[in-house]
């Protein structure tokens, strides 16, 4: 155990909470202004992912190859919005939640049917290809940085677009007053198609993001999407703000356990059971780290009405 | 007292003359595979009833309730593979040995259900809405992994049973009809059980907390407690389902936990009726034939299915059972 190990894992911490964060921010805007669940989301991720995978080697760039996936993915989820959910705002939770498992059956038949069953590769571009050294000892992945990075900059990009511009001030005025909204003559179905659209899109790029790391397949979005989940529960549904902090924490604790848990066990117990134990205790942490955050404050950190 | 002039007694009572005839029909027309079929029927009857005990009733949406059906599963699964291993579960505290005797092990299982049931439930019903649908699919996704990091009990693979559970040496359940039999009867007591507690003031004060919570609370009812009673009752009733399934199938793996099985649940209860006793046995019965039936048409089944489960939601609010019992006079 040492400071250079903790400086790594702490960077993979950061790395899959700015990746949460891109899928949490989705979640949580279409929950706070729609009032709507969308198990769907993850299906965006697998999409994203889908089709960068698709793109990048066609267009000869990763960098291409996601700056087309993403609108292409925006527009299945507006048109997904505009077919499906639209007619779901108003109904119960319940609704939603097997209207939108119904679509997440339908999105992942369809990947295996236009991709096919075995998962596909994804490589990063050749110039994220190698490692960096951040402090003299410590190589990383120039590519897990530039997922840092690009996660940073959307975060900073939602901060600006939902406390500076109009736009953003519409989508805080549809969370509180929907019908108040309209009245004053703003196109609220307009605005929340736009909305899901964005959400998608960040969904998206989470997949495109996550693709040359993980593998591109069938199913991918649905464990990223219940670790959304847990982060959005408890940073507090509906807020971005709280969805960035769960985010997070999230990824810190559920790397750090990975790192930690096995190798602190094995300084009590022998290290075949400490590995086996390590690896199931590191797998529930952030579930009871949700447990204890519920126990403490059951509306999550960061509220968005309280 | 029935009453037959409903046409919802009439409707149980053809519906149970069917399930009892089914074996010696299939078997007469040379469909063994029906009886099989059936017993999966009724035994995500049994899990969908037990779901819907608190979903129907209590109005709490459980995003999780496979994670009872995979720990009954799994509690009745390692209790045989220590048998096969002739090893014991546990040897501290007190020494456990493996059984598979389904006296032992299908009590345990409905256990070992409820008593999951009681520490998530505990947690999960400090929140409502949205964040109640999430945190019970993060627990039952937390068992999920759980179950896949038990290395000794065949990790993802699963266990394979070697033997059934045994009953009493008369009843042989290896044998598919009685199998059938006892699964329907299992599911018929626990229908009895619940219209008895339903009924009754503990079923009442769940319902009432449903409509208004904060009314009840004023009334004087802990309504916390009344429904944590609720979904522990479920989740035992559950975790039982789980023990008979891990002997239809001889296998226990955890896939019986995956968040698709959950939704599969919640499927079964609002396509057969939500809030009503025998619907979620007319669900499960639909979905099961209609995945047989969509799997048999083509490869890619679920492209139709998800479809189809959005256009249930949308225009057939009371399910099967709305249909076939006719409009409810007390509703609305």
């Amino acid at each position: 155990m040492n400071t250079l190990l903790l400086v790594e894992q702490g960077l993979n911490g950061l790395q899959l909470g700015v990746m949460l964060f891109l899928m949490a921010a989705g979640l949580t805007l279409v929950f706070g202004i729609m009032d709507m669940i969308n198990l769907a989301h993850g299906s965006f991720y697998m999409v994203g992912a889908y089709l960068t995978a698709t793109f990048a080697p066609l267009l000869d760039s990763f960098v291409l190859g996601v700056l087309v996936a993403l609108p292409l993915a925006a527009l299945a989820g507006m048109a997904v919005e505009m077919v499906a959910l639209r007619t779901l705002y108003r109904r119960e939770h319940l609704d939603q939640v097997l209207a939108t498992f119904g679509l997440i059956l339908f999105f992942n038949e369809l990947v295996r049917i236009v991709w096919g069953p075995q998962p596909i590769f994804l490589s990063p571009p050749a110039w994220l290809g190698g490692t960096v050294e951040i402090i003299p000892g410590v190589p990383y992945p120039a590519f897990r940085l530039a997922i840092i990075g690009v996660g940073l900059a959307v975060a900073g990009f939602l901060y600006l677009l939902i406390t500076r511009t109009r736009t953003g001030m519409l989508i805080r005025a549809g969370a509180s007053n929907r019908e108040m909204l309209g009245a004053l003559g703003v196109d609220v179905k307009r605005l929340y198609t736009l909305v899901f659209g964005l959400g998608a899109a960040l969904a998206a790029l989470a997949g495109a993001m996550a693709g040359p790391i993980l593998a591109v397949q069938v199913g991918m979005g649905e464990s990223v999407l219940i670790l959304t989940f847990v982060v959005i529960v408890i940073g507090g549904l509906g807020s971005v703000r709280g969805a960035l902090a769960g985010a997070l924490l999230v990824g810190m604790a559920d790397t750090m356990a990975r790192a930690l848990l096995p190798t602190l066990l094995r300084a009590v117990m022998p290290p075949s059971q400490a590995d086996g134990m390590g690896a199931s205790l590191a797998s529930m942490t952030i579930y009871i780290l949700m447990a204890a955050v519920l126990a403490w404050k059951p509306r999550g950190l960061f509220p968005a009405h309280a | 007292m029935p009453d037959f002039s409903k046409r919802e007694t009439w409707a149980v009572l053809i519906g149970l003359a069917f399930l009892l005839a089914l074996p010696p029909l299939a078997d007469a027309m040379g469909k063994g595979f029906y009886v099989t079929l059936f017993t999966r029927i009724l035994i995500f009857g049994l899990a969908a009833v037990s779901l819907d005990l608190i979903l129907g009733y209590g109005g709490m949406v459980s995003f999780g309730h496979a994670a009872f059906v995979g720990i009954g599963a799994y509690t009745v699964g390692i209790l045989s593979w220590h048998v096969f291993d002739a090893s014991p579960v546990i040897t501290w505290p007190l020494l456990i040995e493996g059984t598979e005797n389904a006296f032992v092990v299908w009590p345990l299982a409905a256990l070992m259900g409820g008593l999951f049931a009681l520490v998530i439930g505990a947690v999960s019903l400090r929140t409502t809405g949205i964040s109640f649908i999430m945190i019970t699919l993060a627990f039952a996704q937390m068992l999920f992994y759980l179950a896949i990091s038990l290395r000794k009990y065949g990790g993802e693979d699963g266990i394979a049973l070697y033997d059934k559970s045994e009953l009493v040496p008369a009843l042989d359940l290896f044998d598919r009809t009685t199998f059938y039999y006892v699964c329907l009867a299992i599911l018929a007591a626990f229908l009895m059980l619940c219209r008895r507690l339903v009924g009754s003031r503990f079923g009442m004060a769940v319902r009432g907390a449903k409509v208004n919570e904060r009314r009840m609370k004023a009334l004087g009812f802990p309504t916390y407690r009344y429904k944590l009673t609720a979904f522990v009752i479920s989740g035992a009733a559950a975790g039982l389902s789980g023990a008979l399934l891990a002997n239809a199938a001889e296998f226990v793996g955890p896939a019986y936990m995956s968040w698709q099985r959950s939704g599969e649940l919640i499927v079964m209860v609002v396509l057969g009726g939500m809030g009503s006793l025998f619907g979620p046995v007319l669900g499960a019965a639909a979905f099961l034939l209609l995945e047989e039936w969509l799997a048999d048409l083509t490869e890619h089944w679920q492209i139709f299915l998800g479809p189809i489960l959005l256009f249930v939601v949308v225009f057939a609010r009371r399910g099967i059972w709305g249909v076939i019992a006719g409009p409810d006079r007390r509703e609305r």
